[in-house]
């Protein structure tokens, strides 16, 4: 690993985490106004409170991208989901500490109210044969349960109503202060310097923990010291993001990330991106409307990036699978239409002709607007050239050299498997249809060794040799030296 | 957990004490006793075959060996030393199937992690490390590989990426755990060389088998396992009729009805 990026990232970690001093009313006190004075108030950075929510937004964005992908990684992605409910309790109990939304009281209590819910969920799968899903299930929605109990209580109260508690379910970037943002730079400058220092021990333990434990590394230490980050990052994300939706923050980052590389290292880098950019737009869109909830926007920002990855990545992506299947599926189309010239040019033993679409048609058994449509498709690839208005077929050199590759392919294959597999030769036709297009230049030497270089396939027919590829399909209009099939 | 006993190494004075000492080693899952009271003095360079019936103990004794569960009774000492003094010299092999193979890594990142353990926390592998994992790369002809990542391998081709980590661990005591299951016959034979490579080189090898006739042709000495100990000694000598009726058969039956009951009662 090149140590430079970590530094550049410490680094931007740390310019990201610099508050500002000055204290401005939040955003949400200031009132309506339209979208666009709201968009230029929030670009031109002017408004402290604009700057807290942003920041904010991309501090919590990093550390969940980072965390997240290790979470991902290890397939403990509902675990993440069950820490961040389970930290419910211990935000409302933290603000009854001293009837106030103090951050280092509330971090406190929902830290070991998340933790709590991991130690309770360790408690019920070791001494209860209950698998380790039901166990989150339960501790999720019943930890929540308590939060959600509290907080109505909170709500009831004289100055809970004002606290803006209430925003820690969905979120709300802009109820982020000063000391709300000190507490963010922290803890993402803590994760930040963690997982540099100790990432070879994370992806050992993440990847083969056995093997970990078993070379001397405490892979139980690493593995409870990643949870305590995750509910560090979880419980600064809760203000912004919201209870509800804080795992989406740890897991769509990271499977977008997931899907574009396939590195460890590079799906870190991605996965902080994506958290950053996610929290900047939740965080603006929010913004944009009075008392829009953060949460949610932030979520389907990172939503859309996942979807972006799931359809156009290079390698995973939907899109580029379809692409391939499709190309193959056309590439196996030409090969056959160039083996059913082939075949016709066989069966009429002169040499000097091309093919006509009839000819072609009848030997697919297929209408003639279906060859004419291949023959096209053939000329594009320069496989063959048309005449006579695109009626009569000539194969190019190299149409034909592929032609009677596939050609000897299907042949040798069939041999092989009536010689070698003792498969009755009226039983190897399907099988050397479908491997004719995928046997391999080394498969075939192999193949020829085999079989000691046999002419003649099964059914009696001549295996095309590597003289008979050198023969034909020169151009129709320069009639000469080499005669072959195809040729006028 | 009992703690170790310093009496034996006196016995071997002279040479080097034996690489691996298990005394009265009992292993349990959920109160079953998987493993019971296990003796075995492993000498030194040596190809040993575990052999025994599923459910014989036979992951579970190379993994106590290692210190990977927690032991009912009993003690492991390697080299004449408590584990933890030499978990440098022990190399691992685990099951293919115990990780992930969608993992975001490529080949050369898991020969990488053989480096790790003589590393230790925080430092990173050097430019000699790489070389090393360069060089046991090419010895399972895995090199070309290098820099893909581990999803698009065969069977046979992470058999031998992890042969290649273990290389990379350079140790004296190999621990392998079905490397065998599920390779191609090229893989399986180009295995076998590696090993015997290794055995004549001086490091002791422990191999989880599962296939008996192959078992014979590939080991110098067979441990014989089916909760406790069968036999332990020179493949010609313990490889007959009757010790592998006694490993497989049915005589061990009641030893596991016990087992049933105990685990019952607690």
């Amino acid at each position: 690993m090149k140590p430079s990026w970590r530094i550049q990232f410490a680094l931007c970690a740390l310019i990201l985490a610099m508050p500002s001093a000055a204290n401005a009313a939040k955003i949400s006190e200031l009132g309506d106004t339209n979208l666009v004075t709201q968009a230029i108030r929030f670009f031109t950075f002017q408004d402290p409170a604009v700057r807290y929510a942003l920041l904010g937004s991309m501090l919590l964005g990093i550390t969940c991208g980072l965390l997240g992908s290790f979470i991902v990684v290890r397939k403990m992605a509902l675990v993440g989901d069950a820490l961040s409910h389970a930290v419910l309790p211990g935000v409302a109990i933290g603000f009854l500490w001293n009837m106030s939304k103090d951050p280092v009281a509330i971090f406190v209590g929902a830290t070991v109210a998340g933790l709590l819910g991991t130690v309770v969920v360790r408690l019920i799968t070791q001494t209860t044969h209950l698998k380790e899903d039901t166990a989150l299930g339960l501790v999720l929605a019943s930890f929540f349960a308590v939060g959600i109990c509290l907080l109505t209580m909170i709500q009831r109260m004289p100055t809970g109503n004002k606290s803006g508690i209430d925003k820690f379910l969905f979120g709300q970037a802009a109820s982020i202060g000063p000391a709300d943002l000190k507490l963010m730079a922290v803890v993402t400058l803590l994760s930040v310097v963690v997982i540099i220092v100790f990432y070879k021990e994370f992806l050992l333990t993440s990847f083969d923990s056995g093997f970990a434990r078993a070379a001397g590394f405490p892979a139980q230490l690493i593995h409870y010291a990643l949870m305590l980050l995750l509910a560090f990052a979880v419980v600064i994300a809760l203000q912004a993001v919201g209870v509800v939706l804080v795992s989406a923050m740890l897991i769509t980052p990271a499977a977008a990330a997931y899907l574009l590389t396939d590195r460890m290292s590079r799906m870190l880098w991605l996965a902080a991106l994506f958290g950053m950019m996610a929290g900047a737009l939740g965080a603006f869109c929010s913004f944009l409307g009075p008392n829009f909830p953060t949460g949610p926007f932030m979520v389907l920002s990172a939503s859309a990036v996942f979807a972006l990855a799931f359809l156009f990545a290079p390698r995973h992506g939907v899109a580029n699978r379809w692409w391939r299947q499709r190309s193959r599926a056309q590439r196996v189309q030409r090969e056959n239409t160039l083996k059913s010239i082939y075949h016709v040019l066989e069966a009429r033993e002169s040499k000097g002709e091309g093919v006509s679409l009839r000819e072609l048609a009848e030997r697919r058994r297929e209408t003639v607007e279906e060859a004419a449509r291949q023959a096209a498709d053939l000329h594009r690839h320069e496989l063959a050239t048309l005449h006579e208005e695109g009626n009569l077929i000539f194969l190019t050199p190299a149409g034909w050299q592929l032609a009677c590759a596939i050609v000897r392919n299907h042949r040798l294959w069939e041999l092989y498997l009536t010689n070698a597999a003792q498969i009755a030769a009226d039983h190897v036709h399907e099988d050397a249809e479908k491997i004719e297009h995928v046997l391999g230049d080394e498969v075939v030497r192999e193949l020829e060794r085999r079989l000691q270089y046999a002419t003649i396939d099964p059914h009696g027919r001549p295996i095309p040799g590597f003289a008979e590829m050198q023969r034909g399909g020169n151009s129709p209009d320069q009639p000469g030296e080499s005669i072959g099939y195809g040729k006028r | 957990m009992s703690t170790v006993e310093s009496s034996t190494s006196t016995k071997s004075a002279a040479s080097e004490p034996a690489p691996l000492e298990i005394h009265d080693l009992t292993v349990s899952y959920h109160n079953k006793p998987v493993l019971w009271g296990i003796d075995l003095v492993v000498p030194r360079g040596k190809l040993i075959g575990i052999i025994g019936p599923n459910g014989a103990g036979k992951s579970t004794l190379i993994k106590a060996a290692m210190g990977l569960l927690p032991l009912n009774s009993g003690w492991v000492k390697a080299f004449g030393e408590p584990l933890k003094q030499n978990l440098t010299r022990i190399g691992y092999v685990p099951q293919r199937e115990s990780v992930d193979w969608d993992f975001p890594v490529s080949v050369m990142d898991v020969v990488l992690m053989g480096r790790y353990g003589r590393l230790g926390l925080i430092k990173r592998p050097t430019k000699q490390d790489r070389d090393i994992a360069r060089e046991c790369l090419d010895k399972v002809k895995m090199l070309p590989y290098a820099n893909r990542q581990i999803s698009n391998l065969s069977g046979g081709q992470q058999q031998r990426v992890f042969l290649a980590r273990a290389l990379a661990q350079e140790s004296d005591l190999y621990f392998m755990d079905e490397p065998f299951a599920g390779v191609d016959a090229a893989t399986e034979a180009a295995i076998v060389t590696l090993l015997q490579e290794l055995k004549s080189k001086g490091k002791t090898l422990m191999v989880v088998h599962h296939d008996l006739p192959s078992a014979r042709e590939y080991f110098d000495m067979l441990l014989l396992l089916n909760m406790r100990v069968v036999a332990f000694g020179p493949t010609e000598q313990v490889f007959n009729a009757e010790l592998l009726q006694k490993t497989y058969g049915g005589r061990l039956t009641i030893l596991s009805e016990v087992a049933e009951a105990v685990r019952q009662k607690s």
